[in-house]
């Protein structure tokens, strides 16, 4: 349409593997992972910032992935959901602790809610209910009421067993 | 909700970032953490043409602590801030303030500057710089000004922060005294959300529990975040009481216009202004009480 | 039916859908990708009303990239209107506004472009003018004679009005001792899932079939859309098997898939029309319930309800669905689970300026309950009753199932005060009380609530025929084809889409158990909609009932063709064989037996040891009918509405602080009844959701408009979901009465929590303020509403009570 919006290059390593391409600069983050990488694991629900379906792991926080254009990312690195497995067939303590304890129903908000959950186990390993409320609180469900969410963090984080 | 079209330039210093608002002044914006500014350009209701990316300038990050004040880097993130020990006994206020700030992913990547400058009159961290009195640097390609948060919160979404200009640097104010206290307490529907109505207070008292110094602020209530330096000041050389500090959160209530939206008439906001107000003086009075540094 | 023959049934089992969710590989509306798609953008009007008199797209269409600026014109002479639910035809609707823009938010034109961002530029091109008419927002407003007329060719606002009188209402009015009234206000508010609705069409030309992908859930979608598209039915393939991330009723995308398809048709290229946050809020057509009840109870000295008067009016926006149907439904449970002997219902629909509504959760029993509730809290206010005991009083006793009420509907089974005592009993409620004046003395106030809810389920909407004589609807089935391959392994094929609710857990679970061998070996699919048996969706608590059922049935068939085979092939009688784990055996001789596989290769291949005339391979479906269905209305408006009948109680210790009017649940406890459990994770799975959603509505949610019909609250900032910080720990309590007309005693309960939530949060609250002489009779009940209400507490104005 007119001059503006011209492409940058970006290099962004996402689960471990760089990747690098041109893109419009109002291009979001979340879109990014989605439409450009075909992950879809992340999911878009607001694009206003408040419901947390786009959490992703960036530079090793988790943030809101709409709420960033994807040329701000270039020489990060990200996590999403589909990284957060240990290898390929198995599951992580947490990703299992989530079928155990019915954690999900439609899965939607899902993969932002694990990224959150997983953020706060790797800084705090045994978190209280209320730590894992707080930390939860930036990710909207619909589903589940939240408690079975909880239940599964909390099991995970009280289970020394390895999980698979 | 796709942004409209702009150019990105991510800025390689601060003079890079200057030079660019210089160039294209009012088409130009700043994004720090963008967790105000990217929604409102989703929603087409920011559309710069350019937007300056000021996130990776190291000179503007980082907290430097001398005598009577902080100095923080404006794109400091709000979580180090919120995570620094340190900065809870110097800045108590401060601390106070974050935790009622959005949530972990807005307060990973949201910046201190960031909130000033956008100047919601909720938001958390403008009503802890009017209560503090902090003083905000503003550089421009003409140099740098210092500016008092009095002077620099104008009115909704509005700060003395010119076209050309990037808020660098807070100094945020330190008290130093034995018995020094805060408190911070809001009201809102939802953990997170943006305040109907917020209070901050900061006092000192001496050995005897009589008040030395006090500052008391209100958000959310009026266009910008309301002090009342000379109100408060009844209080100096007094103890704080239930009374005293009912009747001044009365006041100071009073002075203030709030608006209407769907979630608060005028008249509720005041009223919680009243309670929030007398509740953070007495909280601030238990604290300072039981404080000693 | 003892759980504990149970094998698989009622049991902990990890759900088989969450394997992919957690590990991101879900398949949802917007990860369809097909090859060279297009983009939706929709240009919405800014008024509530208004003749659109120019749309100028020329600007827009010249930007490289832009394919197509769709208008309401051109869409109208290329389509049908959509379904409207009652007899009122004139009410037409189209996915495009035609002439005039009837709510701000209506859609007017669809931008369509290779991305979605340059679809959003484009929209920004496009000029319309529009002439501003007189707008009605407010629905007592809409009934008045000189209110503007939303649809003039219709003639009236008030799309459905009838009363129905049950019992002799006059009669035990006169008879009573007293009689109590009062008005609750259910605000509009609706389920919100985290995914907005998304659909994409692809139409094959060179086999002449419509391909859709679609966050849907919605009973005869694809007819629907075949028909409005003016399509044979055998033209649209709607794909089954994409995740619905959440609907909870609301995902009706009629006409976002008529726009699609008509679009895909006409450009000759996929087209994908995903909703953002804010199209969905303001032109979704995904709001819910708007009601305000007039209700009358009419009782004796012992709380005693003998009768009720309750009149329902409902504010359904500007174009009906099945809207107004939503007031038809609660006629199954009219009088709650109590003995009322007599009620008057008159129910009115209505038309304004404002989005439309759809389908929530319940379908207009959650605000029904919270009237009925409501009132027996007034009453027992009025007696100086405790309001447990109010209600044991007034409960269906355990021993009058099947019980028929007034409306003509029988509930199959219950044990309310069980359920009621069950959830009485997490908490004891002399600690209750110790826990509500502790807080009372920190100079909070503090109230405990109790709501005994009904939750029909089962589906069988008769509120059809009911609202529509014109419509005679009475087939409510659904169907569940099983497969055994030739290597053994099972397959079974569900008919219609899943957004949460764990079908192929459920489905697996009863094939699992009717075969005897492990679900999780058992594969479930979803057919697409050219290759399903007929369904009607997981609507009305209906899958494990209905899904199971069929499932159950197919099952059983091939399980008896197992047995026949392996009679024949081992030469005794039928009554001398016995199945086990697969496997079938002569009772008498065990060593003389017939493995699975051997059985399944006689089936698959070999003819000659088949018995005479048996159909070889292993695949057999079952369509059934719900259960009791079937029946029109009477003259009177009795029908059984669902057949089988779940019930919860919900127990409640509230605190309110009386400065902030900040309200906190600290207790929270759910006795549920809905039979026997097919998968007990998932059920209280949705109570929990249940609960969020009831509390939602009960405390934050509404979809709040301006005077001039603006929705005021149409983004996430404004509009409140209840996060974890919100919703309390809640401890459910699981009774069991099996329903006699289900094959395991299951009922269904997708819409548990969320029938009785908000009533008990009301009562907690109101109980909280009644010391001060307070009452809030309006959801949400929000800081600002409670500081209100005990504001105008001696003003008199508290509440419209009036009781003799």
């Amino acid at each position: 349409m007119n001059d503006l919006n011209r492409l940058v290059n970006i290099r962004i390593a996402v689960n471990g593997r760089e990747h690098q391409r041109a893109v419009e600069p109002r291009m979001t983050l979340v879109d990014f992972l989605r439409d450009e990488l075909g992950l879809t694991g992340t999911h878009v629900g607001c694009e206003h910032g408040v419901c947390g379906a786009c959490t992703v792991v960036f530079d090793g926080e988790p943030v809101r992935s709409c709420c960033m254009f994807a040329v701000q990312a270039d020489g990060s690195s990200v996590t999403t959901v589909e990284g957060l497995a240990p290898e390929r067939g198995k599951l992580s303590p947490l990703q299992d602790a989530f079928c155990e304890k019915h954690a999900l129903q439609c899965g939607y908000c899902t993969p932002g809610m694990l990224v959150a959950c997983q953020s706060l186990i790797d800084r705090v390993p045994h978190p209280t209910e209320a730590q894992v409320r707080e930390a939860i609180s930036g990710n909207l469900c619909r589903c589940t009421g939240y408690k079975q969410i909880i239940d599964a963090v909390l099991h995970a984080t009280t289970q020394d067993a390895s999980h698979g | 909700m796709k942004a409209a079209p702009f150019d990105y330039i991510r800025a390689e210093s601060e003079a890079h970032a200057l030079e660019v608002l210089q160039q294209h002044g009012a088409d130009a914006k700043l994004v720090a953490g963008g967790q105000s500014l990217v929604p409102m350009m989703a929603m087409r209701l920011a559309r710069p043409s350019v937007l300056v990316d000021i996130n990776r300038l190291t000179a503007l990050k980082g907290v430097e602590s001398a005598a009577d004040a902080v100095r923080m880097g404006a794109c400091t993130r709000q979580r180090d801030v919120e995570h620094d020990q340190g900065l809870r006994s110097r800045l108590p206020l401060v601390a106070q303030a974050l935790a009622w700030v959005g949530h972990i992913q807005t307060r990973n990547r949201g910046t201190v500057g960031g909130s000033l400058v956008h100047a919601d009159p909720s938001a958390e961290l403008p009503l802890a710089a009017s209560v503090l009195a902090a003083r905000l640097h503003l550089r421009s390609q003409n140099g740098v000004r210092v500016v008092d948060a009095a002077e620099f919160f104008q009115g909704p979404m509005f700060t003395a922060t010119a076209e050309t200009e990037c808020l660098v640097a807070i100094d945020w104010p330190v008290w130093k005294g034995a018995h020094t206290g805060s408190a911070f307490d809001e009201t809102s529907i939802r953990h997170g959300d943006f305040a109907m109505a917020s209070a901050a207070c900061q006092l000192q008292l001496d050995e005897a529990g009589v008040c030395q110094r006090v500052a008391l602020g209100f958000g959310g209530v009026d266009g910008t975040p309301m002090v009342f330096p000379e109100l408060v000041s009844q209080l100096v050389g007094h103890r704080i009481t239930a009374q005293a500090a009912r009747e001044i959160a009365h006041s100071a209530s009073s002075r203030c216009e709030p608006g209407d939206d769907i979630h608060a008439t005028a008249s509720f906001r005041r009223h919680l202004a009243a309670v929030l107000g007398e509740r953070v003086l007495l909280k601030a009075a238990e604290n300072a009480r039981g404080a000693s540094h | 039916m003892a759980e504990a023959q149970f094998r698989y049934i009622g049991k902990h089992r990890r759900a088989v859908e969450h394997r992919r969710f957690v590990l991101g590989q879900g398949h949802f509306a917007a990860d369809v990708r097909r090859h060279d798609t297009l983009h939706v953008a929709i240009i919405a009007s800014p008024y509530a009303s208004a003749r659109i008199t120019k749309i100028e797209s020329s600007a827009a269409l010249a930007v490289p990239g832009v394919h197509a600026v769709l208008t309401g014109e051109e869409l109208c002479a290329a389509t049908l209107p959509l379904l409207v639910g009652v007899d009122a035809p004139q009410v037409e609707r189209f996915p495009l506004a035609t002439g005039v823009a009837r709510y701000a938010g209506e859609w007017v034109v669809a931008v369509v472009a290779e991305t979605r961002a340059l679809a959003e530029d484009a929209a920004e091109l496009v000029h319309i003018d529009y002439d501003p008419l007189p707008a009605v927002v407010d629905m007592e407003n809409a009934i008045e004679p000189d209110s503007p007329i939303v649809h003039p060719k219709f003639g009236s606002n008030t799309i459905f009005r009838r009363k129905f009188t049950w019992g002799a209402v006059a009669d035990d009015f006169a008879r009573a001792r007293h009689t109590l009234s009062y008005r609750v206000r259910w605000a509009r508010s609706a389920t919100v899932p985290i995914e907005t609705f998304g659909v994409t069409c692809e139409w094959n030309e060179s086999q002449q079939i419509l391909d859709v992908w679609a966050s849907i859930q919605m009973p005869k979608f694809p007819d629907q859309l075949a028909k409005a598209l003016k399509l044979p039915g055998n033209a649209v393939r709607v794909h089954f098997d994409v995740d619905v991330g959440g609907s909870y009723g609301v995902k009706r995308g009629i006409k976002h898939a008529v726009l699609a398809g008509y679009l895909a048709r006409k450009l000759g290229r996929p087209v994908r029309l995903i909703e953002d946050r804010l199209e969905n809020m303001r032109g979704g057509d995904m709001q819910g319930p708007d009601r305000a009840f007039d209700v009358t109870m009419a009782f004796d000295e012992q709380g005693v309800i003998h009768s009720m008067k309750m009149r329902a009016i409902d504010d359904i926006g500007a174009y009906s669905g099945r809207a107004p149907l939503q007031l038809g439904k609660p006629v199954g449970a009219i009088v709650g689970p109590y003995r009322i002997a007599s009620v008057e219902y008159e129910a009115i629909s209505v038309l304004t300026n404002k989005t439309p509504q759809e389908a929530v959760r319940g379908f207009g029993q959650a605000p029904t309950n919270y009237a009925i509730e409501t009132g027996m809290e007034k009453v027992a206010r009025f007696l100086g009753l405790d309001r447990v005991e109010l209600r044991r009083r007034n409960l269906i006793g355990k021993d009058e199932f099947p019980y028929l009420i007034p409306s003509g509907t029988t509930y199959d089974s219950g044990d309310y005060a069980t359920v009621l005592d069950k959830a009485l009993g997490v908490v004891p409620m002399a600690q209750l009380e110790r826990e509500r004046d502790t807080l009372r003395s920190q100079g909070l106030l503090a109230g405990i609530g109790v709501s005994t809810c009904l939750e029909p389920s089962g589906g069988n909407s008769s509120f059809e025929p009911l609202f529509n004589p014109k419509n005679e609807t009475t087939t409510w089935m659904d169907s569940c084809l099983v497969r055994i391959d030739l290597s053994g392994a099972v397959t079974a094929l569900m008919a219609t889409s899943t957004s949460g609710q764990a079908h192929e857990t459920l489905v697996s679970t009863v094939v699992g158990e009717v075969l005897q061998i492990h679900p999780d070996s058992i594969r479930v699919l979803h057919a697409d909609s050219l290759s399903a048996l007929p369904s009607n969706s997981p609507v009305g608590s209906r899958m494990a009932i209905m899904l199971g059922g069929a499932a159950a049935g197919a099952a059983k068939i091939l399980k008896a063709k197992v047995l026949a085979i392996a009679a024949h092939n081992l030469g005794v009688p039928l009554s001398s064989v016995v199945y086990e784990d697969g496997a079938v055996f002569v009772a008498e001789e065990p060593q003389r037996r017939l493995s699975w596989d051997q059985l399944v290769e006689i089936a698959h291949r070999k003819y000659h040891q088949l018995p005479p005339g048996m159909e070889p391979g292993l695949q057999e479906k079952f369509v059934w009918q719900v259960p009791t269905g079937g029946k029109m209305p009477t003259e009177d408006g009795r029908v059984q509405m669902y057949p089988c009948h779940s019930f919860e109680s919900h127990v409640v210790l509230a605190s309110v602080d009386p400065q902030t009017g900040k309200v906190k649940l600290h207790r929270y406890s759910v006795g549920h009844d809905c039979g026997v459990m097919i998968s007990p994770d998932v059920v209280h799975g949705m109570t929990y959701g249940g609960v969020a959603h009831g509390l939602g509505a009960a405390l934050m949610e509404k979809f709040t408009y301006s005077d001039d019909g603006q929705l005021l609250s149409g983004t996430f900032m404004d509009y409140l979901l209840p996060s974890s910080e919100e919703v309390p720990n809640v401890t459910i309590v699981d009774h069991c009465t099996p329903s006699p007309l289900t094959e395991f005693g299951q009922k269904g309960s997708g819409e548990a929590g969320y029938l009785g939530s908000a009533a008990a949060i009301s009562a907690a609250v109101n109980d909280a303020l009644a010391p001060m002489g307070a009452s809030i009779d309006a959801l949400p009940m929000t800081p600002q509403a409670i500081w209100t209400a005990i504001e105008q507490r001696n003003s008199g104005k508290a509440g419209e009570n009036h009781a003799t």
